[in-house]
């Protein structure tokens, strides 16, 4: 009698569906998962070890590429780390355009997982549609930091530059009439706030575009409902947390429980769901995308009628205007000094956490008093979801680990650092 | 369970189905969002960070003074630069290396500029066709500041306000 044995298969780590350098080995019971493990490290480049030898400065730009898709967050995290050791406060204007800029990061991360999630599942389109905003978004990026994706904009201390007044336009060229190009810098008339408030306005819309391809469509939800539930208390035992937790029912926000930058100021509500399947964490991250969109709306309010410094003026830890630092000795010095040696931490330890649109995001910094951290510590969101993607996928199809993958959210960058 | 009419017409007459279709079809006709990039780009940020250059005074003498404090902010440490003092007693490099596959592009070296030699532009598209093309020289550097010196200026002209 032969022996009946478990079909093992690789899944990835170059596999389309895999989200980049996911490799899983599934154990087969004919097309049903009887375990699933996987492994990381694919993408691993040492973004904490990097940090010990280099000034707190000079790893903001790392922490863009840990979670390549939600990259002002990452930055978020790590600069809060730094300013609750330093125990300092950025200015109020710099806390607005830090709130607005992780809203948009929240829309640019949710629009990347809707269009490939859906890809993943069968939905072609979406995609298109996704990426279509995400293109005023990315311009609202670059206006602002130079750099359409690794923006390297927060500092300790508020951010880099103020918001431009001006946007970019687009030329007319043989292809483009005189007309066409008026058409298309239509928005781009004003200011970058001016340029983000037409997108508000426009958004809700697209939003409503994207349900009505995806909410009721039958071939969605025949892949979503019922797939991967997670209950409350599971999902609390496993560290979940974001829409992953939200979707489980369990009403748990950053911004609203322990509220950074000018979130105490926002009104905005948090969608939970009920189910804990993926379908549910499909509505919650919509409903997110609606809610944030309305934190950017407030958020516009504000900074046009408050204008004000961005950066604290505190010469020993944000470098000096430039103007300044041309004109007199002192603030060349301290240039001089931030930009070879940077500044120190007191000796101590914090922790700081944003809700980063996959969970809750957070830096531990142990500082021995020097220049540099003693160690960093990152807490991804994604490294805990993919810990339960053995449970969550038991069971189910192969074809179901696809959008299992896809209703986790995984970025490499972050869970392998 | 009750027999549910609604739910069945619904079902049979493929409206959600539909409904996509529909606004598939809407986008079908409208006016298409694609830019036909070689010819045609997207506009660029003032504050855009792309290629090095290096500038130059306008009476041809070049900027650096070799301080260093580009090569001792570059968090990927692309930077290497080595100085000689001239006859005249001014300080100048003899070497000022960027490698190209080392850069990160975090605009840091150009925020430590204490004379705004070491700039980004807003050239994007470049590549090398031979081994060791990748570290971009001094003389390569300055000659791409040359070419390019009056969009840069407007460039870091329009930003400075700002910074």
């Amino acid at each position: 009698m032969p022996e009946i044995r478990n079909f093992t298969l690789n899944f990835g780590p170059a596999h389309p569906a895999a989200h980049g350098v996911l490799r899983l080995v599934l154990e087969m019971d004919g097309e049903t998962i009887v375990r699933a493990d996987p492994h990381i490290g694919l993408l691993h480049r040492g973004t904490e070890k990097l940090a010990e030898s280099k000034p707190y400065n000079q790893s903001i730009g790392y922490m863009d590429r840990l979670d390549y898709v939600s990259m002002m967050c990452n930055e978020h995290g790590y600069v809060l780390a730094i300013e609750k050791l330093l125990g300092i406060t950025p200015p109020e204007r710099a806390l607005y355009i830090r709130t607005m800029f992780d809203e948009i990061t929240r829309i640019l991360n949710h629009l990347l997982w809707i269009g490939a999630h859906a890809l993943d599942v069968g939905a072609m389109t979406m995609f298109l549609y996704a990426f279509r905003e995400r293109e005023d978004l990315m311009d609202a990026y670059e206006a602002v930091s130079g750099a359409r994706l690794h923006a390297t904009y927060y500092r300790p201390g508020g951010v880099y530059r103020d918001l431009p007044d001006s946007m970019p336009q687009f030329l007319p060229n043989r292809f483009r009439t005189e007309a066409e190009a008026k058409r298309l810098n239509a928005n781009r008339g004003g200011s970058l706030l001016d340029f983000l408030e037409d997108f508000t306005n426009r958004f809700p819309g697209y939003v409503d575009e994207y349900e009505t391809l995806l909410t009721d469509n039958r071939i969605w939800k025949q892949r979503l409902v019922g797939i991967g539930v997670v209950s409350p208390e599971r999902a609390l035992q496993l560290g979940f947390s974001g829409a992953m937790l939200r979707g489980s029912g369990v009403e748990w926000d950053l911004r609203k429980k322990q509220p950074y930058a000018a979130y105490d100021k926002m009104d905005f509500d948090i969608p939970v769901g009920t189910h804990g399947d993926s379908y549910d964490r499909y509505l919650v991250r919509i409903e997110e995308m609606r809610q944030s969109n309305r934190i950017i709306k407030q958020c516009i309010d504000w900074l046009r009628v408050n204008p004000g410094e961005v950066m604290l003026e505190d010469s020993k830890i944000a470098p000096p205007k430039r103007a300044e630092m041309k004109q007199d000795m002192e603030a060349l010095i301290q240039h001089f000094k931030l930009m070879t040696e940077g500044y120190c931490l007191p000796e101590g330890e914090a922790y700081a956490a944003v809700e980063h649109p996959k969970g809750e995001f957070g830096c531990y910094i142990v500082s021995d008093g020097a220049n540099k951290p003693y160690r960093l510590k990152v807490r991804a969101p994604g490294f805990a979801h993919l810990s339960g993607l053995d449970e969550m996928v038991k069971g189910h199809m192969l074809a179901d680990v696809v959008a299992i993958i896809g209703t986790q959210d995984i970025v490499f960058g972050e869970v392998d650092r | 369970m009750s027999f549910n009419w609604k739910h069945y017409f619904k079902t049979f007459s493929l409206k959600e189905l539909m409904q996509g279709m529909g606004v598939t079809g809407k986008y079908f006709f409208e006016r298409k969002i694609t830019i036909q990039y070689p010819e045609e780009k997207t506009p660029i940020s003032n504050r855009f960070r792309g290629h090095h250059a290096l500038r130059r005074y306008p009476n041809g003498e070049e900027r650096c003074i070799a301080c260093k404090l580009c090569e001792a902010v570059c968090p990927a440490l692309a930077i290497t630069i080595d100085l000689e003092e001239r006859p005249d007693g001014t300080r100048r490099t003899t070497r000022y290396d960027i490698d190209m596959f080392k850069c990160i592009y975090c605009g840091f070296c150009e925020e430590a500029c204490p004379v705004d030699a070491i700039v980004e532009t807003n050239i994007f598209e470049y590549h090398f066709e031979n081994r060791g093309e990748n570290i971009q020289t001094k003389d390569k550097l300055l000659a791409i500041g040359d070419k390019h010196e009056a969009e840069i200026a407007k460039m870091k002209a329009a930003d400075a306000p700002y910074r």
